[in-house]
């Protein structure tokens, strides 16, 4: 005894569903092969159902009234015999499970393979596309891999394998007590792009003094109006910005990138200003900083500050940087020596303001004194210019006081 | 609203055209009496009469001969092929006098034709009863070629093409008639013909298709999101000429493209969509352009195994869409 199916049959062309007028049988009703067992209703034509078997029907799957789509099963019956069933479709379409999943997470034949949209993507963004891993078929970078990554500020996750690849790491003795720090995420970011800045850009220095005992006075004095007024404060930064601003406009050659067989001049002045947060460092960009005044510069630091502090900066935050201004000084550094920030073509530390005793027409004064640090792609720039361009930051800051200045 | 089923909302068009405009009317092989072999025209004939629903003889020729002629004149005629595998005795007329006498008369002429006919496998119509054809005329400016998918875009669809001045051919799924229902809107709406449309959104697959595909697209799209894989579906709705600016968005929209129809593969429409994203996205594209398509055999097999063969089912499509958001 074995128990058979009996489905809702196709009647004519177009005709999805079938609607049971009557059954003609009954559970328990001993049938013939090809005998009716239903009255059948279709958009189309009113037809009676054979039965596929000969035996007892044993289970009613519907009730009269109700429509059943083709091929679905209608009612259940008990055959006699063994007899030659017709295969149905079941058993013919029974394929081998799918080889879709055939995901073996050791393969990575397609590893190094990447498609169109990938390298314009890793072009683009300047991504080195090793440090990725893929999650496509056989380690194969995808798209979305890339875009993911892009999109948590280049510090999605790291290929370990690749990078130990990479950079075989030297042995060192362990000794007692030490700690071992993975270098991976935004760590390891900052350090590949500190050894490609600092291996493939001849870097040169120089260091001026200013004297900014008025702009310190005139800052001071505005302190707790511009707070009150404003609700940010007022920073030292915004204003060595503003001259840096100021001087790159009058001297484009600091304000360009080394493409090999030529130089790019910016007409954009795109500041970088460095954040650093305990582990990590985020370098967001003033965008068009030379058509902003000092009060614009200093809301902007605020905001940028702020939201790399707080994890909120987006990839856009930190794209098309064009120069960079490191505020070292808020560390107490009097004097460093700055890794240009690649592609750019310089960067200047302000350091520390103290006060000093300066000589000024043969007599001692106590001023406020600061030093300014200038690293230079020694490709593009030379002394001249860049003395040149010093100097007018200096001068522009020495004649920054109540008198001539507006932060408004 | 009323939820209707493809078949009704062909019924609807027609009548609500026929009402419209006094120069709509319709020819073809059992569209008065009967109303129809699948009564597509059902009721038509009484409300109009036989000047209006007119029984051809047995002779696509003269179908769409007659048609092409009125239409000329200045009427608008809606003729039926009973299955668009029938109409391969007037495709001399569709292709050198309709397809061509706007182009041919300096624009002095032209011809507002629609062609009606049922197409499409799977409902053991075999050889007959089973093609898809609209690759036959799918490089003849001066046709159109619409195929919609659901209900409600029969009938926008089938409105427009009425209403347009020059060859429609109106392609329906016989097997959509009355397995897909939603809800149609009573009043009178017009969806553009050259216009795609996408029926869901998604970042991972983009799957492009037409006609009764779409259905099997969104159906697999909708199992597979439980397993994350988002698909973005997008519907051609006209086949010729196609909506390139859609296309070429949707296939940018993920850089994995499958392209789905149920006629044989060599050739078909999709042949055409994977043309146009090779052009225009290479540098989006993130996996081979995948074809999902019947075999290239001469016919669709009676056999009911060999038909299930033959056919593209929501299995494969859903395997093909899980297959490219592996890659």
């Amino acid at each position: 005894m074995a128990v058979e199916n009996i489905t809702m049959p196709q009647l004519g062309e177009s005709v999805t569903e079938g609607t049971i007028n009557s059954w003609l049988v009954k559970v328990g009703d001993h049938v013939e092969k090809y005998e009716p067992i239903a009255d059948i209703m279709t958009d189309k034509v009113t037809a009676e159902v054979p039965s596929s078997f000969s035996g007892t029907i044993s289970e009613l799957l519907a009730e009269e009234g109700d429509t059943i789509a083709v091929g679905d099963v209608m009612c259940k019956i008990e055959v006699e015999q063994m007899e030659q069933v017709e295969a149905t479709d079941d058993e013919i379409n029974e394929e081998p499970p799918l080889l879709t999943t055939n995901r073996n997470d050791d393969d990575t034949s397609m590893k190094k393979r990447y498609s169109p949209a990938v390298l314009r993507l890793a072009q683009e963004h300047a991504i080195d596309l090793t440090i990725i891993s893929g999650s496509g078929r056989g380690g194969r970078i995808t798209r979305k891999d890339v875009e993911r990554f892009i999109e948590r500020g280049h510090t999605g996750e790291v290929n370990q394998e690749a990078v130990t690849e990479q950079t075989p790491s030297p042995v060192y003795e362990r000794m007692a007590h030490d700690i071992e720090i993975p270098v991976k995420g935004v760590r390891k970011v900052i350090a590949d792009h500190i050894v490609k800045s600092k291996t493939e850009i001849p870097h040169a220095w120089m260091t001026v003094e200013v004297d900014v005992t008025n702009l310190v006075n005139y800052r001071n004095k505005i302190k707790q109006s511009f707070k009150k007024n404003e609700g940010f404060n007022i920073s030292y930064f915004s204003f060595f910005i503003n001259a840096v601003t100021q001087a790159l406009k009058e001297y484009p050659q600091l304000n360009s990138t080394w493409a090999g067989d030529k130089i790019i001049q910016r007409k954009d002045i795109n500041i970088s200003i460095a954040v650093a947060k305990e582990e990590e460092l985020f370098v967001p960009v003033i965008k068009q900083a030379d058509e902003k005044n000092i009060k614009a510069i200093a809301r902007s630091v605020n905001d940028l500050a702020t939201r790399a502090r707080t994890g909120q900066l987006t990839n856009e935050d930190m794209q098309d940087g064009t120069f960079t201004v490191n505020n070292t000084g808020t560390f107490g550094s009097i004097s460093s020596m700055g890794i240009i920030n690649h592609p750019q073509g310089a960067i200047l530390q302000v350091e520390s303001i103290v006060k000093r005793p300066v000589v000024i027409n043969n007599m001692i004064a106590i001023r406020d004194m600061v030093n300014l640090s200038l690293s230079l792609d020694h490709r593009i720039l030379d002394g001249l210019v860049c003395g040149r361009f010093m100097a007018r930051v200096k001068e522009i800051l020495e004649q920054t006081s109540e008198e001539t200045a507006n932060v408004y | 609203m009323a939820v209707m089923t493809y078949i009704e909302a062909v019924t609807l068009a027609l009548k609500e055209e026929m009402l419209r405009d006094k120069d709509v009317f319709i020819l073809g092989e059992d569209v008065g009496h009967k109303g129809g072999v699948f009564r597509a025209t059902d009721g038509l004939f009484k409300e109009f009469g036989e000047q209006r629903v007119m029984d051809s003889p047995l002779s696509e020729s003269a179908i769409a001969g007659v048609g092409i002629g009125a239409a000329m004149y200045g009427k608008r005629p809606v003729a039926e092929m009973q299955f668009a595998d029938f109409i391969m005795p007037a495709v001399n007329q569709i292709i050198s006098e309709a397809a061509k006498i706007r182009y041919r008369s300096n624009n002095d002429w032209q011809c507002p034709i629609t062609i009606r006919a049922p197409y499409g496998g799977g409902v053991h119509g075999a050889l007959y009863h089973s093609q898809s054809v609209e690759a036959i005329f799918a490089n003849q400016p001066g046709l159109k070629i619409v195929m919609p998918s659901s209900p409600y875009d029969v009938k926008g669809l089938l409105k427009a093409s009425i209403r347009d001045n020059d060859p429609v051919l109106f392609f329906e799924h016989k097997r959509a008639y009355r397995l897909l229902k939603e809800d149609v809107p009573e009043e009178d709406y017009v969806i553009p013909i050259g216009e795609a449309a996408i029926k869901r959104e998604g970042d991972d697959v983009t799957v492009i298709t037409y006609g009764l595909c779409v259905h099997m697209a969104l159906q697999a799209a909708e199992t597979l999101e439980k397993e994350g894989i988002q698909a973005h579906v997008l519907d051609l709705r006209t086949v010729y000429p196609l909506d390139q600016e859609a296309i070429i968005e949707a296939a940018k929209k993920t850089g994995k493209v499958l392209l789905i129809t149920e006629d044989n593969k060599e050739g078909s429409i999709i042949s055409e969509v994977a043309a146009i994203i090779g052009e225009h996205c290479l540098f989006d594209l993130d996996a081979p352009i995948q074809r999902l398509a019947g075999p290239d055999v001469p016919s669709m097999p009676y056999a009911q195994p060999m038909e299930k063969f033959f056919l593209i089912n929501e299995d494969d499509v859903e395997r093909a869409i899980r297959d490219l958001a592996e890659y």
